[in-house]
């Protein structure tokens, strides 16, 4: 199932803000005013340097923090502000999330069928135990590890393995929305692919969108159909990913692409990387706004900045 | 480098073979490696995890763990004495000779007093664990100077300074009392470069140098190793599995899989020439920056539990080229140039031909007609 852009999107961020106070006159703005749209069965991807605001912004969404200001809608339902009893179950059966290391989010006490069938027992999906294991089995199966596999634990298997746990036990109420955070960061190159073309092909059966939140630009493209670069809390940049990485109009996107390494020694030997540095760049993130460069690429400057950057 | 300088050759591995016994039974970690490192060349070693890159170096260092047995095997490392103390350079002096050891047979304590941080240093992947928490950036700077070469707290101070400033640390004085909390992931990969640059040494080991940083400081920080390579003339062994990361850095290649290298080249060979099926599946398995395909290769299976021996070559159960002969016998280092060798059987004048991929010998022509647009001499 291919992304459906006409559909109405099924999470719009807007204005989102998320502070932190750290003391009575430092407050630390990790994200800072940023809109987007992710809509049905597409992925988005947020990409950004450490500290940038990206697992922030997929925290906020699913509620694991109170985002200080702006609104974010899902499904229809406002689920910024304090959320009805029947909002708060709706969202945690429509969104889930897959997270960095699988070592440390999986309890090591728990069988596999249970910490994947955990899901199910808080939303008392089943009627017998013959049905949960059977659902179990069935998620098992389509993650490509075997039902043999449910009564091991955690330690059992290797890191490619555990992170097909992880997807698995995100799927299990087959969300709308899976919020991936690093889900392939800990992971070995080759282990890295092995997981990206298993989220694809679940994307493509099951129509979920995903909220695919990485530092590694060469796989975001792979599996991102948008692309939402993030620095300093601010989302600078968006579009498809054809028109950022064949046309990136902020100096910070040209920054971050030119120093991706290609694996062609002759050519990578003589590249230059270009330095980018906020301080001295001159910009000011606060004062920019959206300006729309060609279909669905916006970048986020101030009217003159906009003009040197793109010459018109 | 220059055409006419000899190259001396100051690390040579022959023949490693290291078992590490466990609770479960032994593990053969290492079957045979060998390896050429020559003064002012940069070499990567690129393998999958657990196939042994980062113990031939831990055994290079002497730092293997106790459960480490080494069956047989030499690590020959040659240096010249530094007997002028921190600053001598043996390249002004003309009485200085060189001189071999074998690390292996060397006791610890030779080890720690020659070795360690003395001339070969090594850049840790998690600059976070390899820093000390509770101590000072100056005080870890000075420590390796003052242990080893027993000059005063002062000079040892105006050099951590120096350090700083040449590993790229704005406000070194300021840093200097800093601790490691205090600075970003990149500061602390330039601390830990600048450690392990006090002291001199001949050889630098970046395990993983930058696998946990982001791509902007990435870029930085290999710039930042090449830039001291080249100034102070030293030899630097790459450990990575990111083979954009090795097409920037490298002279040479070891490609290394189930404890053995399997591929060896100078840089343009392995991209542009790969032999061995293993480096054709890594090759493919890179995310391409340059095509829409929307799947990406992978290599089918998984690498082989070396606590289970098995007969053969050891890539054999994942190689769609594979001969009969893979799980009988296992290949020999085949000759192809002077500098480019590999372990496979297909290379046997008597094995049937077989071309790489399709798929990757077009991305190769690509490759090498973008190197051609770009001036190179391909």
């Amino acid at each position: 199932m291919a992304a459906n852009y006409n559909a109405e999107p099924l999470l719009e961020v807007k204005g989102l803000k998320q502070f932190f106070p750290v003391s009575k006159t430092y407050t630390v703005k990790a994200v800072n005013d940023v809109s987007f749209k992710v809509y049905p069965g597409e992925t988005y991807g947020l990409v950004g340097e450490s500290g940038s605001g990206k697992s922030t912004i997929g925290r906020s969404i699913i509620r694991l923090y109170d985002p200080t200001e702006g609104t974010i809608n899902f499904c229809g339902m406002d689920i910024s502000g304090k959320m009805t009893r029947e909002t708060k179950k709706n969202l945690r059966l429509q969104m889930q999330m897959i997270f960095q290391d699988p070592m440390a989010s999986l309890n090591p006490r728990k069988k596999i069928k249970d910490i994947i069938g955990e899901a199910l027992d808080i939303h008392h999906n089943y009627v017998n135990t013959a049905e949960r294991d059977a659902k179990v089995e069935a998620i098992l199966q389509k993650v490509g590890l075997a039902k043999e596999h449910a009564d091991r634990y955690p330690h059992q298997f290797s890191g490619g393995q555990r992170q097909r746990v992880g997807i698995a036990r995100a799927l299990i109420l087959n969300p709308k929305l899976v919020i991936a955070d690093e889900c392939i960061s800990a992971l070995d190159v080759s282990i890295q692919a092995q997981v990206v073309n298993l989220m694809k092909d679940i994307q493509e059966e099951l129509g979920t969108a995903y909220l695919f939140i990485a530092h590694d630009l060469s796989m975001v493209k792979y599996i991102s159909d948008r692309i939402g670069v993030l620095h300093l809390g601010h989302l600078l940049e968006t579009g498809t990913t054809d028109e950022i990485f064949s046309n990136p109009v902020h100096p910070y996107t040209k920054s971050l692409l030119s120093a991706i390494p290609i694996p062609n020694p002759e050519l990578e030997k003589n590249r230059e990387v270009i330095n980018y540095d906020y301080k001295t760049s001159g910009i000011d993130y606060c004062k920019g706004t959206d300006h729309l460069v060609d279909g669905t690429h916006f970048v986020k400057c101030t009217d003159e900045e906009f003009a040197t950057w793109t010459g018109k | 480098m220059s055409e006419e300088k000899k190259r001396e050759k100051i690390l040579d591995v022959k023949d490693l073979d290291i078992t590490f016994e466990t609770t479960a039974g032994k593990v053969h970690a290492i079957r045979g490696v060998n390896i050429d490192l020559y003064q002012g060349e940069t070499v990567a070693i690129v393998g999958e995890s657990g196939s042994g890159k980062s113990v031939t170096m831990r055994a290079a260092m002497g730092i293997l763990a106790k459960n480490a047995v080494v069956n047989k095997g030499e690590i020959i490392y040659r240096y010249r004495d530094n007997v002028g103390g921190i600053d001598y350079n043996p390249e002004n002096d003309e009485n200085a000779v060189w001189k071999e050891a074998d690390i292996l047979k060397m006791d610890k304590k030779w080890i720690r007093k020659h070795i360690n941080g003395r001339r070969i240093a090594m850049v840790f992947q998690d600059p976070m664990t390899s820093l000390d928490p509770t101590m000072t950036i100056g005080k870890q700077i000075m420590e390796g100077m003052i242990w080893h070469y027993k000059i005063d707290k002062k000079d040892a101070y105006n050099r951590a300074v120096g350090l700083l400033k040449e590993v790229g640390i704005e406000d070194a004085e300021k840093r200097m009392k800093q601790y490691p909390h205090q600075l970003s992931g990149g500061m602390r990969q330039r601390v830990v470069i600048a450690i392990a640059l006090s002291c001199n040494p001949d050889l630098l080991i970046c395990d993983e140098p930058t696998t946990a940083l982001d791509v902007n400081i990435q870029a930085k920080i290999l710039e930042l190793i090449k830039k001291v390579q080249k100034e102070r003339d030293i030899a630097v062994i790459y450990i990575t599995h990111d083979l954009g990361v090795v097409a920037k850095v490298a002279d040479y290649v070891n490609v290394m899989y189930a404890g053995k290298i399997v591929e060896v080249g100078n840089i343009n060979e392995i991209f542009y020439d790969p032999r061995h099926p293993y480096t054709w599946g890594l090759l493919s398995a890179m995310p391409d920056l340059g095509t829409d395909d929307d799947r990406l290769y992978t290599i089918p299976g998984s690498p082989p539990n070396l606590l289970h021996e098995k007969e053969g070559d050891a890539f054999a159960p994942r190689n769609a080229y594979a001969l009969e002969i893979d799980d009988k016998l296992e290949p020999p280092m085949f000759q192809i140039t002077e500098t480019h060798s590999a372990a496979t059987w297909l290379l046997d004048p008597r094995a049937p031909k077989v071309e790489m991929p399709a798929e990757l010998r077009n991305r190769i022509e690509r490759m090498k007609k973008e190197a051609q647009a770009n001036g190179s001499k391909l």
